[in-house]
C-alpha cells in the first residue's frame, strides 16, 4: 500500500506531462517533455510562501488538506493492489467523501481570497461537484451490487477473478458515467480547459489564481494525483488485469506496478488525444452533460437489480 | 476613375445641427470630427461621408468660446467624438445627453487638456475625482467582476466591469483609454513624408490600412498624382493585411472554444502568409512598402500559393462549423441586431455580420476593383462574424488575383488643396484620415478615425444577456484595437 501511494505520488506529474506531450505532438508542437511538470513543481516549491492580504487559515489550509485527502484516497483505492489495510473503513462512500472534502477545501480557499475570480471559480466548481459526486457514488454502487459489498478492493478482486463479468450492460453504463465524471472532476475539456489563460472562462484555475509558490505546487501535485487516482480507479474497476491481490509476493507487486502504469498512461494518452479534437462546452451545457452521466449511473443501478 | 471632392461649408455654431441633420437625412454618416486650435479660438471640422454614389461633405465651425452645440441626439458616433474632444481640448458639447468623461481617466488633473498647444508636460497625476465608481446595478444576487486592465494573456490594456447575476451579464462597462500617446499631436509640424512611419504604427496590425489612408489624404492635400501600378500594388497590400489578420482571428476564435488543433492549423497558414508578406515587402507585417505618391513592393504575391492557402482556410472553416460543440458555441452568442449596429455606426466585419451593406472598397474606392462580393451575414452573432471573415478571405484572394491582370486608371485634380481625406477599408473596417497642411507644407493637423472607435460601444450592447464565460469569445469575435481607438 505504501508502494501504491509512492507510485501515485511520483507518477502523477509524469502522467500530466505525458498528456500535455501527447496534445503537443498531435497539434504539431514539440512539447516541453514528460518531466516538465516535475520541473515546474520543483521551481514552485523553492519559492517563498505568500498569501494575499486579508486571507485567513482557510486559504492556508486548503492546499495541504487537498493533498492530504488525495493521498489517503490513493492509499484506499485499489490501484496497484486490491488489498489495503484501510479496507475496513475506506469503502466507496469514504473515497467519494474524501474527494469531495478536498474539492470543498479548495473552493473555500478560493472564496477566502474575496476576489471575484475566487468566488466565481468556487461557485462553478460546486455546481460541477454537486453533479459529479452522486454520479461517482451511483456508478460504483452499481458495480458493487454484484459483489454485495461497497468495499472497492473486494469489487476489484471479484472482477479480476472473473474478467468476463465486465461485459454487461451494468458495467458499460457505469463505465460511461464514470468516464464523463472523471473528465469533469479533473477539469479537462470539454468541461474545463486546463491550459487557458482566459480568467473569465476558468473553473478549477479560477479558484487557485491567488495561490503561488509551494502552495500552488501542492495544489498542482494534488490535482495530478486526483486525475491519476480517478483513471486508476477506472482501470481497476473495468480492466483489473495484473492487479496484485492479498498476499502477493514482490514480483507480483512489480508486475502490478508496471501494469498499473501502462494502463493509466494509455488511458491518459487516449484522453489527451480525444481532447485535441474536442471543443469546450458552453458552461450552461455542462450540467446537461453531467446530468446525462448521472442518468446513466442511475440506469446502471436499476439494471443491476433487474438483470441480477 | 476620379476622386470625389468634398463639399465644404463654413458655418456658424447655430447652423450646425440643422446642416448635420440635413446631411444625415441624405444618407451621410459622421466619419470624423477634428478639433483645430487657431489663434482666435477653435475650428471644428465635421467630415460626413455617404456611399453610392460616393459623396463627402465637410462642415467647418469656428468657435470663439470653447463650447459647441452637441450633435449627439442626431448621431451616436458624433457624440463620442464630442466627448473625446471635450476631454482632450476642453470644448464643451452643449446639451450632450451623456456628458460623462471618455478619454480622461480619474487621475488626470482637472482643467488640463493635453492636446492644447500650451498644455506643457503632464502635471503630476493625483486623485482629484476619487475612485472610479462602479455603475450601480441593484437586485438579488447581483455581483460585480472587475477584469483588467492587466490581463493574463499578451493583449492590450482594457478594464472591464461586469455586473452579473449567476453567470448572466446584466451590464458591461468597458473602460479603455489606457494607452493615450498623443499620436495626432506627434504629426504636427512634421513634413508629410516623415509622418508616414507614424501612420504605419497607429495600430500594429493595421500598418497598411493606416499608412494608405494617410498617403491618400496627403496626396489629396498636395495634389500628387499616383500611377495606376502603384495603386494596384497598394490594393494588393491591403488585401494581404486582411488575409493574415482574418486567418489569425479564425484561429483565435477556435482557440477560445478550446479547439486547439484548428488554431494550430490557422497558425501555420498565418505563418505562411507572413512569409508571403516578407517576400512582397521585406517586412512580415507589410511595413515600408507604401510611400507617399506610390508603392514599392519587392514582388507581387504568388497567386497559386495564395489560392492553396485559401483552400486550406476553407477546409479549416468547414471543420470548425461542422463540429457540433464549436458551432453550438458560436451560434446565437452575443447577437448585435441590425438596428443596433446601424444606430451605433459600426463599421467593418462587425457591421457586415449584422447585415449592414458597408464596405469602403466599394463605397469610397481609391482604385476600381470591379464587382466583388461584399461578405454580408444577417445573424449578428459570433458565428456571423466568423463567417464574414471566412468569406472575406476567399474574396481577398480573388481580388489579389484579379488585380494582377487589370489595369486601372486613376486621376486626381491637380493643384494643392491644403487639406485632404483618405478613406480605406482596412481589415477591421473603414479607416479615415484627414490632414491639413500649413503654409510651409508641413503637417498642421492630422485626425485619425480607426473603426475600433466606432465599434467599441457595440461590444457591451451585443453582450447583454450573454454569459460571463462567453465574454472572451465574443470579445475576440469583435477583436477591436485599443491602440487605434486611443490615439
Amino acid at each position: 500500500m505504501v508502494l501504491q501511494v509512492l507510485v501515485v505520488a511520483a507518477g502523477a506529474p509524469l502522467l500530466a506531462g505525458l498528456m500535455r506531450q501527447v496534445r503537443a505532438r498531435l497539434e504539431g508542437r514539440a512539447g516541453a517533455g514528460v518531466r516538465q511538470p516535475w520541473r515546474d513543481l520543483r521551481k514552485l516549491a523553492r519559492k517563498e510562501r505568500i498569501a494575499p492580504h486579508g486571507t485567513g487559515y482557510l486559504f492556508r489550509a486548503a492546499p495541504p488538506l487537498l493533498a492530504g485527502t488525495t493521498l489517503v484516497v490513493a492509499a484506499a483505492v485499489p490501484l496497484v493492489t486490491a488489498a489495503s489495510p484501510l479496507d475496513g473503513v475506506a469503502d466507496l462512500f469514504a473515497v467519494a467523501a474524501l474527494l469531495a472534502l478536498g474539492s470543498v477545501a479548495l473552493a473555500l480557499g478560493g472564496l477566502d481570497t474575496g476576489t471575484a475570480f475566487g468566488g466565481m471559480g468556487a461557485s462553478r466548481e460546486m455546481t460541477v461537484l454537486a453533479l459529479v459526486e452522486p454520479t461517482i457514488l451511483l456508478a460504483v454502487f452499481a458495480l458493487s451490487i454484484r459483489v454485495g459489498t461497497t468495499d472497492l478492493g473486494a469489487i476489484v478482486t471479484e472482477t479480476a477473478s472473473s474478467p468476463l463479468s465486465v461485459i454487461s450492460p451494468v458495467s458499460l453504463l457505469a463505465a460511461v458515467a464514470l468516464a464523463v465524471v472523471t473528465i469533469a472532476e479533473s477539469g479537462r475539456i470539454p468541461v474545463d480547459n486546463p491550459s487557458t489563460h482566459l480568467e473569465l472562462t476558468m473553473i478549477h484555475e479560477a479558484m487557485i489564481l491567488e495561490y503561488a509558490g509551494p502552495d500552488l505546487a501542492l495544489i498542482e501535485w494534488a490535482s495530478a494525483m486526483r486525475l491519476t487516482v480517478m483513471l486508476g480507479l477506472f482501470t481497476g474497476l473495468f480492466a483489473p488485469a495484473g492487479i496484485a491481490t492479498a498476499g502477493a509476493g514482490p514480483i507480483m507487486l512489480l508486475v502490478a506496478v508496471v501494469a498499473f502504469a501502462l494502463k493509466v498512461a494509455l488511458l491518459g494518452g487516449v484522453l489527451a488525444a480525444g481532447e485535441v479534437f474536442m471543443a469546450k462546452l458552453r458552461l450552461f451545457r455542462v450540467p446537461e452533460l453531467l446530468a446525462g452521466s448521472f442518468l446513466m449511473a442511475l440506469l446502471a443501478v436499476a439494471a443491476s437489480f433487474f438483470l441480477a | 476613375m476620379t476622386a470625389t471632392l468634398p463639399l465644404v461649408a463654413e458655418i456658424g455654431p447655430g447652423e450646425l445641427a440643422g446642416c448635420a441633420a440635413e446631411l444625415l437625412a441624405l444618407g451621410h454618416r459622421v466619419a470624423l470630427v477634428a478639433a483645430h486650435v487657431e489663434d482666435d479660438g477653435f475650428r471644428l471640422v465635421y467630415l460626413f461621408t455617404a456611399a453610392r454614389p460616393a459623396r463627402r461633405a465637410e462642415l467647418h465651425v469656428r468657435l470663439t468660446e470653447p463650447a459647441v452645440p452637441s450633435l449627439a441626439a442626431l448621431s451616436f458616433p458624433a457624440g463620442r467624438f464630442e466627448r473625446e474632444i471635450r476631454d482632450l481640448y476642453g470644448i464643451t458639447p452643449e446639451d450632450h445627453p451623456l456628458p460623462s468623461r471618455l478619454v480622461r481617466h480619474h487621475h488626470w488633473p482637472r482643467g488640463w487638456y493635453p492636446m492644447l498647444p500650451d498644455a506643457g508636460p503632464p502635471p503630476s497625476f493625483g486623485d482629484p475625482e476619487g475612485p472610479y465608481p462602479f455603475g450601480d446595478v441593484e437586485g438579488d444576487g447581483v455581483y460585480e467582476i472587475p477584469v483588467g486592465p492587466v490581463h493574463a494573456g499578451c493583449i492590450e490594456p482594457g478594464h472591464f466591469r461586469f455586473s452579473v447575476v449567476g453567470e448572466t451579464i446584466l451590464k458591461l462597462k468597458a473602460r479603455l483609454w489606457f494607452v493615450h500617446k498623443g499620436l495626432e499631436q506627434l504629426f504636427e509640424g512634421r513634413r508629410p513624408e516623415d509622418g508616414l512611419a507614424l501612420a504605419e504604427r497607429v495600430s500594429g496590425d493595421t500598418s497598411v490600412g493606416h499608412a494608405l489612408a494617410y498617403c491618400l489624404a496627403v496626396e489629396e492635400a498636395t495634389g500628387t498624382a499616383v500611377d495606376p501600378d502603384s495603386q494596384r500594388a497598394r490594393a494588393v497590400l491591403l488585401e494581404l493585411e486582411r488575409l493574415y489578420n482574418h486567418v489569425t482571428d479564425l484561429g483565435a476564435l477556435c482557440n477560445d472554444v478550446a479547439h486547439s488543433v484548428l488554431q494550430a492549423h490557422c497558425g501555420t497558414v498565418r505563418e505562411r502568409l507572413l512569409r508571403v508578406n516578407a517576400e512582397v515587402t521585406g517586412h512580415r507585417l507589410l511595413r515600408g512598402a507604401i510611400r507617399l505618391g506610390g508603392a514599392e513592393p519587392l514582388a507581387l504575391p504568388d497567386n497559386a500559393r495564395l489560392a492553396a492557402l485559401g483552400t486550406e482556410v476553407a477546409e479549416i472553416v468547414g471543420l470548425a462549423l461542422g463540429h457540433g460543440v464549436v458551432s453550438d458555441r458560436f451560434t446565437g452568442t452575443a447577437v448585435l441586431t441590425e438596428r443596433a449596429a446601424a444606430d451605433l455606426g459600426t463599421l467593418g466585419y462587425v457591421a457586415r455580420a449584422s447585415g449592414l451593406d458597408v464596405d469602403a472598397r466599394r463605397d469610397h474606392p481609391f482604385i476600381d476593383l470591379g464587382p466583388f462580393p461584399v461578405a454580408i451575414r444577417s445573424g449578428g452573432d459570433v458565428l456571423a462574424r466568423f463567417q464574414v471573415r471566412a468569406d472575406e478571405i476567399a474574396a481577398s484572394i480573388g481580388l489579389i488575383e484579379r488585380l494582377a491582370h487589370t489595369s486601372g486608371d486613376w486621376s486626381l485634380p491637380d493643384g494643392r488643396r491644403g487639406s485632404g481625406v483618405g478613406i480605406v477599408e482596412g481589415w477591421r473596417g473603414t479607416i479615415v484620415h484627414r490632414v491639413e497642411l500649413g503654409e510651409d507644407g508641413r503637417l498642421a493637423k492630422v485626425k485619425i478615425a480607426d473603426p475600433s472607435f466606432f465599434n467599441w460601444p457595440a461590444l457591451p450592447v451585443a453582450l447583454g444577456g450573454a454569459i460571463v464565460p462567453d465574454f472572451p469569445l465574443v470579445n475576440k469575435s469583435f477583436n477591436l484595437s485599443y491602440a487605434g481607438n486611443d490615439l
